[in-house]
């Protein structure tokens, strides 16, 4: 259906009447300028969100122990509930297929000297792994492993900022340092994403830490990460049925909030979500807004075409258009301007999204863009609003009686 | 060639309805030269508008070519006006970012003919016109009396039963007119039908047949002296 003649007409029309195409086609092109760098941005936004927030919040959970609020079954308010290793055998087996891994945690503060060099740092000791839920990386030597746990032995990993503080600037690996007065190995340093304060900590093995410092098997908290599997409701679900677990354990009351409390990172993943998805809606509301306007703007210029092309009509339909060739006619000039325009809108945006996206990264926007999809739908939507806009009021002038169209002015 | 009986046509203008024709009765032959002659708000030009199928009638019969116009879609009015009239307009009507020679081509393109064809066409009734070395000039290049014969071309170019001219000389000066009308004049004796509008006698005498027109009602129908000496010639 090709037809050299009707496509001749078109370009003669639009070549001839120069600043009509222009402005219809203005409109159309910024719209979609718009539209793109307003849904790029938009996507810069969220790509900063994902990296800073979704990278964060991890599947952790974390549970501590308190003192009661609430007497239950005969027992006094005030009692102070201790987590035991059967806890962590408890926990481990109860919820096999929920955790994906979990720590006891023991926690004190001892006064660590090395040579004339003494500071206070806090010990944890926890279960080999547990440098994964801290995102701990080696600097020197090792992590914790089952052995260190099973022996018991007096070993330590310490923090890049405990070596810099006692060592002097030299390695501190294999050196023996004092734990309020019993002298460990130090097996490996280690760094910490979270900063100085993360680098301060010394880890042991919490089996020696019991065996040292208490004689029994006391637990201080727990730290664990959640089967990556579970949405975040089944998340949400799994820790609040931990909690309740520990409280029937402890004869605690179920509406006591103090005694065990559950820390859980889906919970702020929920709510790292439900701001992802609000950012969105914005995004998409944007979009379509413009591409509404757009599509407005295109329709007010499609009116604004036929009424200035009526009396061209009229003189082509008394010398024999037919209703159908002039609708035709203005509809294939509509879809082309649109097309052509929109087109290069896009292609506009683009460029400028390239050229100034790298120097958006300060204002939270992270490699703006808008993908191939997104572009296509765009055309696509627009190519269908050049056809509705030029339809309509194609249509109205095709059914206009020449001798009306003729009068116009 | 066109037969009009009992014609009546009005106009809504708000709530009432200004009653233009009242009751015209036309018969014109083949190959006849008419002029409607009338003041301005006779009905002449809503007569013209009728026959030319450019408006629609609300009573009485009118048969174009021996067909009986009526229930008229804009679809088949577009092919009739294409295949049996040719209009020439007062105000010329030209498509302005069309060269003379498009312009004529421009209503055999509604024919289907190809390109090429028409092109060839259309310049053999410029050469017609005597505009063939205008051909390829925008109207807005070419005088008021070069215009019109482009008009004229263009009404001659599909071959039409009969030419329709709504004050052809209306937006023309004396020198002019004459030869417009003279060319119409050319291409009644070629045999074609014309049918004039106008309301300055000079340009109805040049005609072979006058129809006065008042208040939409036909007072006289005569030939002119043309007419009768044609008439007498045969």
């Amino acid at each position: 259906m090709f037809d050299l003649d009707r496509w001749r007409e078109i370009f003669q029309s639009i070549n001839k009447n120069r600043l009509r195409s222009i402005l219809s086609g203005f409109t159309v092109a910024f719209a979609i300028l718009l539209f793109t760098l307003l849904f790029g941005i938009g996507n810069g936004l969220q790509n900063t969100f994902k990296k800073e927030f979704a990278g964060d919040a991890t599947n952790s959970v974390y549970i501590w122990a308190g003192r009661t609020t609430k007497p239950y079954k005969g027992l006094q308010s005030g009692r102070r509930i201790q987590f035991k290793n059967d806890d962590y055998e408890f926990l481990k087996k109860e919820f096999d297929n929920e955790i994906q891994f979990i720590s006891p945690r023991i926690q004190r503060s001892a006064n660590v000297t090395y040579k004339t060099k003494n500071d206070t740092y806090t010990i944890r000791g926890v279960y080999p792994g547990y440098d994964v839920l801290e995102s701990i990386s080696m600097a020197d030597g090792r992590y914790l492993n089952l052995l260190d746990l099973k022996s018991k032995l007096k070993v330590v990993v310490i923090g890049q900022m405990v070596e810099k503080d006692l060592f002097n600037g030299l390695s501190a690996y294999g050196k023996n340092i004092n734990l309020g007065g019993i002298i460990y190995k130090v097996i490996g340093v280690f760094t910490d994403p979270g900063g100085d304060s993360d680098e301060r900590y010394i880890y042991m093995p919490y089996t020696t830490m019991q065996q040292i410092y208490g004689g029994n098997d006391n637990i201080g908290d727990f730290g664990m990460t959640y089967n990556p599997k579970l949405s975040i409701d089944a998340a949400i679900a799994f820790g609040n049925k931990m909690k309740r677990a520990l409280q029937k354990r402890h004869d605690v009351s179920p509406n006591d909030q103090r005694a065990i409390r559950v820390n859980n990172y889906a919970e702020d993943n929920r709510q790292v979500s439900t701001m992802m998805l609000g950012l969105n809606i914005l995004i998409l509301v944007i979009g379509f807004g413009t591409l509404i306007a757009g599509i407005v703007g295109i329709s007010n210029i499609m009116v604004y075409v036929v009424k200035e092309r009526t009396k061209e009509l009229g003189i082509r339909k008394a010398l024999g258009a037919s209703p159908g060739s002039i609708i035709t006619m203005i509809m294939l000039e509509s879809v082309l301007i649109t097309a052509l325009a929109g087109y290069l809108g896009l292609v506009v945006g683009v460029g400028i999204l390239e050229y100034i996206g790298p120097s958006l990264e300060k204002y939270f926007i992270l490699n703006p863009g808008v993908s191939t999809s997104t572009v296509v739908a765009a055309t696509i939507t627009l190519i269908t609003a050049g056809i509705i806009a030029g339809y309509l009021p194609a249509k109205k002038a095709a059914q206009i009686k020449p001798i009306v169209a003729l009068r116009a002015d | 060639m066109i037969r009009i009986e009992k014609l009546h046509k009005s106009y809504p203008i708000g709530k009432d309805s200004l009653h233009v024709l009242k009751g015209i009765d036309l018969h014109i032959k083949e190959g006849e030269f008419v002029s409607i002659m009338g003041s301005s708000g006779s009905g002449k030009s809503t007569l013209l508008n009728i026959v030319g199928l450019l408006d629609s009638h609300d009573e009485g019969d009118y048969y174009l070519n021996g067909q009986l116009i009526q229930n008229l879609n804009e679809k088949k009015a577009a092919i009739l006006r294409n295949k049996f009239l040719g209009f020439v307009f007062q105000s010329f009507n030209l498509i302005s970012y069309k060269t003379a020679l498009e312009n004529v081509a421009l209503p055999l393109s509604y024919k289907g003919i190809a390109r090429k064809e028409r092109l060839k066409i259309a310049q053999e009734y410029l050469e017609k016109v005597e505009l063939g070395p205008w051909a390829h000039h925008l109207p807005n290049e070419l005088s008021g009396g070069q215009k019109q014969r482009v008009a004229i071309a263009r009404a001659l170019a599909t071959k039409p039963k009969v030419v329709l001219a709504d004050e052809p000389t209306g937006a023309l000066d004396s020198t002019t007119t004459d030869s417009v009308m003279g060319l119409l004049k050319d291409i009644n004796d070629e045999g074609m039908t014309v049918f004039v509008i106008t309301h300055e006698e000079e340009v109805a005498e040049q005609t072979k047949r006058v129809v006065r027109l008042k208040d939409g009602v036909i007072i006289s129908d005569e030939l002119t002296s043309i007419g009768k000496a044609k008439a007498k010639a045969l």
